[in-house]
């Protein structure tokens, strides 16, 4: 039987992205100075060998190479042969990145970079070639001479299920020095019980080589949990080394430990792509309340069978439960989509390690509430600007570590990611402990892009709003490390489109904390309906400031076409949502109607509808998804009578406006 | 089902000389259009629509079909016929439409659904140069069938101009 191995590559590079994710988070750990955790050596270890195990199954033979020096090193560090110091840690990250590089380029099928790639490979070479010896140890049990193993292996009978094939196992110790297979096949049953699927054979293997028993465990890295392994040093010709004397004793037992460090370690990265990973916890309740549903509906299926008055009360009872059940399900099924901030927040460490570096600065970067759960594709867009944002606490906000000196605070600085519930939201904070915002220079430079008037005197919170203003950030102000990737007003653009919004809180002299304001998820919004004609639309309910009826003589003409209002003391323009829409009107006397007035971007305006209907959340449906983008309206929903509703597009509307004020 | 029981069971569809493709048609102002079967999601009646501000007149609006909002296009104004009033007749056809960027789901008003057929590939004739109507592109290919014309349409040639049409109306 052919097997088309392509359709496994998904999943191969979306937890080789995984493994990757947790190197790095297991290298930044170690250059921290938690090299005293032979934990985190592990996970870093065996995330780089599933990625060489799978290289090897889909026959990428570069990743392979590349990766077995990279474990090479990783096995002497585990081994304890080698000390981590800070450059084997840097080199090893910058491997990471390489074979991150590799692995993106075997993804997308484009070519690997294959100069990076062996300059990478000889980095790492250098430092294998490098005597271990340089590093302070004890004597180590590779430099032992010839050496006797035996391995007694003993698979369970799935073990050709799981797709491996001791063969191959016997092939690679084979390469490793002399080996003798003695096979036992006294549990073998008779050929017509014969299940060629079932393994019933074990073997007694003998093997002699200038070998240690980490190398002899490797080859058994994948079979582990799925045999009785029993390895065991029957002599050499040097004095064993202390670890050795233990090896007799040594069953499985230390890899146990370490499968579930992985599979922790797994549970709480996930790569993105087209695909959630859902727990199972999340499913059933799922199936849970649809079994309720179920169980609810022909309930009340039953009651329509035979009705009669009396049956009432139970009818009501059965339709708030299914209003409930209803509700419950709907909730549930939200959450599925919601992961926690820790994806995003994962990415940071080593940006800040890299930049901090860079920069010649001292920065900790503190997280906290990383499990704070939120909408996958919230999640996604968020990414960019937090990234912007810190790069920002980094390059401007964090002093170098003399100028923190000279202004008594420690030399290292902090830069703190904080996410947490608050209400419906999603409060994202940064916070620095740098030089906060400095208001004179941002005036200044404000006033020579002409963005202020020279005589114009700005609030201290205006002023801090400046930094969002377009064209405000790049050039001579910034660095190349925040000018490059988007602006703050591009950072404050994006949140915008999220629903969210953004705050500054500045301390001259003690830091600068950005809040961030997200809704929880994209699908649902909090409306106002309105009516137009005998249509009714969907405004977000964020957008609306108020709603106010309109007395004669409020509103003025201009030029005999433009509406203004006059809001208290402030003048807004008018726009009539059926001219914008061309709805035959109803309603075309402003008093007999309402004006909802609508903010957008610092920008308020006047729409003019026949009347508000409900307020209510409703559910977002996509119009691209079966059609195509609408101006003015930023998708539909389905109301409670089961009719199509437009949600309004507040920039989009204003837009429109502009337009038809233009072509007027 | 088992292969014997298929062959027993008479085929709903009258067949035809010839193994083809079967096609789903409809009636439009009196002609007998075809559309391939397996784009058919579903036929319902006419319901009302929300309109959709500012769109081509033939995009009537959109309904809720069991979650989904689902454009509807009016075939009839599509092609510039004139307008007749929606009668017990009148149904909405739910097609799946290749549009560039993936499926989309669309319902078209036509007046009638007619019947289904199967048309052999040595049936089919390509359509004559139709210069003087710009809605020649739609037509994939003419059949005979009982001695009456067929016009089988390329339904996704059909939306995707209508998209860029109004696209273009808009700019």
């Amino acid at each position: 039987m052919k097997i088309d191995v392509t359709r496994f590559h998904k999943v191969y590079f979306e937890e080789s992205f995984e493994g990757l994710e947790s190197m790095e988070a297991g290298l930044l750990a170690l250059s921290e100075g938690a090299s005293g955790d032979p934990e985190t050596i592990n996970t870093i270890f065996r995330a780089a060998h599933s990625i060489k195990g799978g290289a090897g199954s889909f026959g990428f033979g570069d990743v392979m190479e590349f990766t077995h020096l990279l474990e090479t090193l990783l096995d002497q560090m585990r081994a304890g042969t080698r000390e981590s110091s800070k450059e084997t840690t840097a080199c090893l990250l910058k491997a990471v990145d390489v074979l991150r590089e590799m692995l993106e380029a075997k993804r997308d099928a484009q070519p690997v970079a294959e100069a990076r790639i062996a300059a990478a490979a000889q980095l790492l070479q250098n430092i294998l070639d490098m005597p271990a010896g340089a590093t302070p140890e004890a004597p180590s049990i590779d430099e032992v001479d010839q050496s006797i193993w035996r391995i007694d292996f003993r698979p369970h009978q799935h073990l050709l299920k799981t797709g491996n094939e001791p063969i191959r196992m016997f092939r690679e110790l084979a390469s490793l020095g002399q080996l003798r297979v003695a096979a036992n096949v006294s549990a073998v049953s008779r050929l017509g019980e014969m299940d060629p699927e079932e393994c019933r054979l074990s073997w007694n293997l003998t093997l002699i080589g200038m070998i240690d028993e980490m190398q002899i465990r490797e080859v058994f890295d994948w079979v582990e949990g799925d045999c009785d392994l029993n390895i065991v040093k029957l002599g050499s010709v040097e004095p064993l080394a202390p670890v050795a004397t233990e090896t007799g004793t040594r069953k499985a037992t230390p890899n146990l430990e370490l499968n579930e460090t992985v599979t922790a370690g797994k549970a709480v990265s996930i790569g993105d792509g087209g695909s959630i990973r859902v727990s199972t916890e999340k499913v059933d309740a799922i199936i849970n309340l649809v079994g309720e549903l179920v169980i609810t509906q022909s309930m009340l299926s039953q009651f329509g069978d035979q009705f009669d008055i009396s049956m009432i009360e139970k009818l009501r009872d059965g339709l708030a439960l299914l209003a409930r059940n209803t509700r419950e399900l709907q909730e549930t099924v939200l959450k599925i989509r919601m992961l926690p901030i820790s994806f995003c927040f994962n990415r940071f460490p080593r940006m800040v390690h890299d930049l901090s570096a860079k920069l010649g600065k001292k920065i900790h970067l503190k997280c906290s509430g990383e499990q704070t759960e939120l909408d996958k594709t919230v999640l996604e867009k968020i990414n960019e600007p937090l990234l912007h944002l810190i790069r920002n606490s980094i390059d401007h906000g964090i002093e170098s570590p003399e100028a923190r000196a000279l202004a008594g605070k420690p030399e290292m600085g902090t830069v703190q990611l904080q996410a947490s519930h608050r209400g419906g939201n999603v409060i994202v904070e940064i916070s620095d402990d740098g030089a906060g915002l400095d208001l004179v220079k941002i005036l200044a430079k404000a006033r020579e892009r002409g963005l202020v008037g020279p005589n114009e005197h700005l609030s201290k919170e205006k002023t801090e709003e400046l930094i969002f203003a377009p064209g405000f950030s790049t050039a001579a102000q910034l660095s190349d490390v925040s000018g490059r990737g988007v602006g703050m007003d591009i950072v404050k653009r994006n949140i915008k489109e999220l629903g969210g919004n953004i705050e500054i809180e500045n301390r001259p002299g003690l830091g600068t904390k950005f809040t961030i304001k997200l809704p929880l998820t994209l699908a649902i919004l909090d409306g106002q309906i309105v009516k137009v004609g005998d249509q009714a639309f969907v405004v977000p309910l964020v957008s609306i400031v108020e709603s106010v009826q309109v007395r004669r003589g409020q509103v003025s003409l201009i030029s005999g076409q433009e509406e203004l209002y006059r809001l208290r003391d402030k003048y807004i323009p008018v726009l009539r949502l059926y001219e914008i829409f061309n709805i035959p009107p109803s309603v075309t006397q402003l008093e007999q109607g309402l004006l909802m007035v609508i903010e957008d971007n610092g920008q308020q305006a006047g729409v003019f509808v026949d009347d508000l209907l409900a307020q209510q959340q409703v559910v977002i449906k996509s119009m691209e998804s079966n059609f195509q983008k609408v101006e003015g309206i930023s998708g539909a929903t389905i109301l409670g009578d089961g009719t199509v509703s437009m949600i309004l597009d507040i920039p989009g509307i204003l837009n429109l406006s502009r337009q038809r004020r233009v072509s007027a | 089902m088992t292969m014997t029981e298929l062959q027993e069971r008479p085929s709903p569809v009258r067949q035809l000389e010839g193994v083809g493709n079967q096609y789903l048609t409809f009636l439009l102002a009196g002609e007998e259009y075809g559309v391939d079967i397996l784009r058919v999601q579903e036929i319902k009646g006419w319901d009302r629509v929300t309109p959709i501000p500012n769109t081509n007149e033939y995009v009537l609006g959109v309904i809720n079909l069991r979650g989904a909002v689902v454009p509807i296009i009016d075939l009839r104004l599509r092609f510039r016929m004139e307008q007749v009033e929606y009668t017990k007749t009148t149904v909405v056809m739910v097609l799946k439409v290749q549009c560039g960027n993936g499926e989309r789901t669309m319902g078209f008003v036509v007046d009638a659904v007619s019947d289904v057929y199967s048309v052999g590939d040595d049936q089919l004739q390509p359509p004559p140069e139709l210069g003087r109507s710009g809605d020649a592109h739609f037509v994939k290919s003419l059949a005979t069938v009982e001695g009456k014309m067929i016009i089988l349409l390329d339904i996704d040639q059909l939306v995707d101009l209508s998209v860029a049409a109004v696209s273009e109306k808009k700019q």
